[in-house]
């Protein structure tokens, strides 16, 4: 840069002849330069903000273009990142405990029309008649042409019927794509899964949600996106379930009875291995609930937990396991057994008005099913500590299984207790549990006295539950089932080589007008397997039985349920894989032996 | 030279332009692959599903048990039971390694009429 001098030469001398003060020039010239100076300053600022401010501009402006873009358009996924985390299936599946499903998704498509895009009515109509069976071409006919522009026409098709109605070919019968429930093993375990349905309805999806048991309990959990690729494990296992199943099934019929229960427990885990309530349904094809009559003879209706009964002298080893564990009594003690005992205005009489008395060891009254001993032990306990005492088994609340049935199934409980409910309660009436109530009662008794929770779910470890009874009482207790199979009133219940103990009972079902039916009993069987080593239980109750191989019709449970346990035991044991414990004779001594 | 820079820049633009724009193609197709892919795997997935179903609908107890009835000729399967457990000394044990062949015989000759 050509820098202007301050003091110009020539300026100065003509400056200094003329007599003027040549500082004077200097200044002039200096604040010239400032000036420049200043000016150019000021305007690289300006230039600087602008350019700043235009910096500014447009990163909002950029951001805020992006924002309005992201605002306006419709989401979409991130087609380019890595797959395998989105959903895999809209509800997870169950599985029973070795991973065999029982509850599965099927995609298939839902039918509707639009009337006003298609072609040939009529002839659309009288088609789908043909396919559909149950629609009626008039009908459809008259839909199609009252102007709608929508309408439904069926909400599952399976993939051949799809096809067919494709074949039609009119452009107004359109499908929506649906995700439904399948039950591969139908009627198995038909009460336990419950059953689904579709919730919100669109022409693109529709929900899936669950209308009973397990599937409607844990609906939240199956319906969880992030747990969708995981499947419900259940405690059943399909093939003891299935086995169960058949067996009672022959059973309810050969014994007359018009309805059946049976609940297999682990005693050490709380799971049921199978819950079979006869008559069953299909959950595939779910009826609808009865509108009338009892709803308890419904094929909807789970006896095994929904249903109450006064489950008889089943109750009986309660009573005597409360007495050895509170050290009023040992299996020896004799207890007043004299038949019939007045009680106040009640009068306490034994079966067919027998008497085993006048004295019962413990374990007789249980062997014998004496219901006047049970009594006199239910009275030394007392009446306070009997009521705690069942509530700690809990055979006073509703059992917590993971059925949506069970929270309702509360057990009856007379409102007030006195010395007559007592007695009664001793040998199981005047109070009603459910089956399932019984099982976890005495898988307690059977494991060593911990509290069993019943549940359907799959569970590793064992029950940590609070302890009830010694293990001294409990392995007494089961000693004294024992005997009631070997020289009692179980006797059919022997299974060679699994050492059955168990309690029998008979309840007469009670007339809805008040007191109780002389010719409709409700039949239970509650088995301990094997005794020496408790594992399982196995509560199985008929409904309305009757053997009739005799001259006369016999209703007691030793002749109906009896033996239907012992041979669902007998199945089921070794597919639980339960080794008989036989007395093998030693074979001929023939070993390998080297020469 | 500073020409020589601007001619150089310009290539560069127009080389990093011709990229960018094959780059962009190359980026659409495969998206669209991808997009392919995925609708390929529902699909699979789908299939799957049913196959699935239909395995377990096929093995179903109650049909697996009608077929073994149906099938007990050539199958002879029964439900187990507790008789079928056996016991450790009942299995027959392999025969030990039969002895070192220690005599040999020199076999020669010819059989009066050929094996059937």
């Amino acid at each position: 840069m050509i820098r202007t001098p301050l003091r110009p030469l020539a300026r100065i001398l003509s400056a200094r002849q003329k007599g003027e003060n040549p500082d004077v020039i200097e200044r002039e010239n200096l604040a010239k330069r400032n000036e420049g100076l200043r000016d150019k300053a000021r305007r690289r600022a300006e230039a600087r903000l602008l350019f700043l401010g235009l910096a500014f501009v447009m990163v909002f402006g950029t951001i805020s273009l992006r924002m309005g873009v992201m605002a306006a358009t419709d989401p979409v996924e991130p087609t380019s990142a890595a797959t395998g985390a989105e959903i895999v299936a809209q509800r997870a599946d169950i599985t029973d405990r070795n991973g065999r499903v029982l509850a599965t998704n099927m995609v298939t498509h839902a039918l509707y029309a639009q009337p006003k895009i298609m072609v040939d009515p009529a002839g659309v109509a009288a088609k789908l008649a043909t396919i559909f069976p149950d629609l009626d071409a008039a009908t459809l006919e008259r839909r199609f042409t009252d102007g709608r522009s929508f309408m439904w026409i069926k909400r599952v098709l399976s993939p051949e019927q799809v096809q067919q109605v494709h074949d039609i070919g009119d452009p107004g019968l359109l499908f929506g794509p649906r995700e439904v429930r399948l039950y591969p093993n139908g009627r198995l375990a038909a009460h336990v899964l419950g059953g689904a349905s579709f919730g919100a309805e669109g022409v693109d999806s529709a929900e899936v949600i669950g209308t009973a048991g397990v599937e409607k309990m844990m609906d939240d959990r199956l319906r969880d996106p992030a747990q969708a690729g995981t499947p419900l494990a259940l405690s059943l296992d399909l093939t003891v379930q299935a086995t169960v199943q058949e067996v009672l099934g022959t059973g309810m019929s050969m014994m007359n009875a018009k309805g059946a229960a049976a609940i297999l427990m682990d005693v050490n885990t709380g799971e049921v291995l199978a819950m079979v309530s006869l008559p069953d349904f299909d959950p595939n094809d779910r009826p609808n609930l009865p509108t009338e009559g009892d709803p308890s003879d419904s094929p909807l209706f789970n006896r095994g937990v929904q249903g109450v009964y006064e489950l008889g002298s089943t109750f009986k080893i309660f009573a005597a396991a409360q007495a050895m564990e509170l050290g009023l009594m040992n299996p020896e003690t004799m207890v007043d057994a004299d038949a019939p005992m007045r009680w106040g205005r009640h009068l306490i009489k034994e079966f067919k008005n027998k008497n085993y008395g006048p004295l019962l060891s413990v374990t007789d009254v249980i062997v014998k099913s004496s219901n006047v001993g049970t009594a006199h032990i239910a009275l030394q306990i007392g009446g306070v500590r009997q009521q705690a005492f069942f509530r700690s088994l809990g055979l006073f609340d509703a059992t917590p299984i993971e059925l949506i049935e069970s929270a309702k199934a509360k057990p009856l409980i007379p409102a007030r207790w006195p010395d007559i409910v007592t007695i009664t309660a001793s040998y199981g009436h005047g109070m009603s549990a459910s089956p399932l109530h019984l099982a976890a009662a005495y898988a307690t008794i059977a494991n060593g006295g911990i509290k069993v929770s019943p549940t359907i779910l799959r569970r590793t470890e064992p029950m940590t539950g609070p302890r009830i009874l010694s293990e001294d009482v409990a392995q007494a207790s089961v000693d004294m089932l024992r005997q009631v199979v070997t020289r009692g009133t179980a006797s059919m219940g022997e299974v060679p080589g699994y050492a059955v103990a168990g309690k029998t009972g008979t309840a007469d079902k009670p007339r809805p007008t008040g007191g109780y039916f002389d010719d409709k009993v409700i039949n239970t069987f509650a088995a301990v397997f094997p005794a020496n080593d408790p594992q399982y239980v196995l509560t199985v109750t008929l409904d309305e039985p009757v053997e009739t191989s005799g001259s006369e019709p016999r209703r007691t449970a030793g002749w109906t349920s009896v033996p239907v346990a012992a041979e669902i035991i007998r199945r089921t044991a070794p597919l639980l894989g339960l080794r008989p414990q036989v007395e093998t004779l030693p074979l001929d001594g023939l070993t390998a032996v080297h020469n | 030279m500073k020409s020589f820079l601007y001619v150089l820049s310009a290539l560069a633009v127009l080389g990093l332009a011709f990229w960018a724009y094959r780059e962009n193609y190359e980026t659409q197709a495969s998206l669209r692959e991808v997009r392919k892919l995925q609708n390929e795997i529902a699909g699979l997935r789908e299939s799957l599903t049913i196959q699935r179903a239909e395995w377990a609908y096929l093995n179903r107890p109650d049909r697996l048990r009608d077929l073994a009835t149906i099938n007990f000729d050539k199958l002879g399967l029964l439900p187990l039971s507790p008789e079928q457990f056996g016991h450790p000394q009942e299995v027959a044990y392999p025969s030990l390694a039969l002895p070192g062949i220690t005599q040999t015989f020199d076999v020669q000759g010819q059989t009066e009429e050929p094996l059937p």
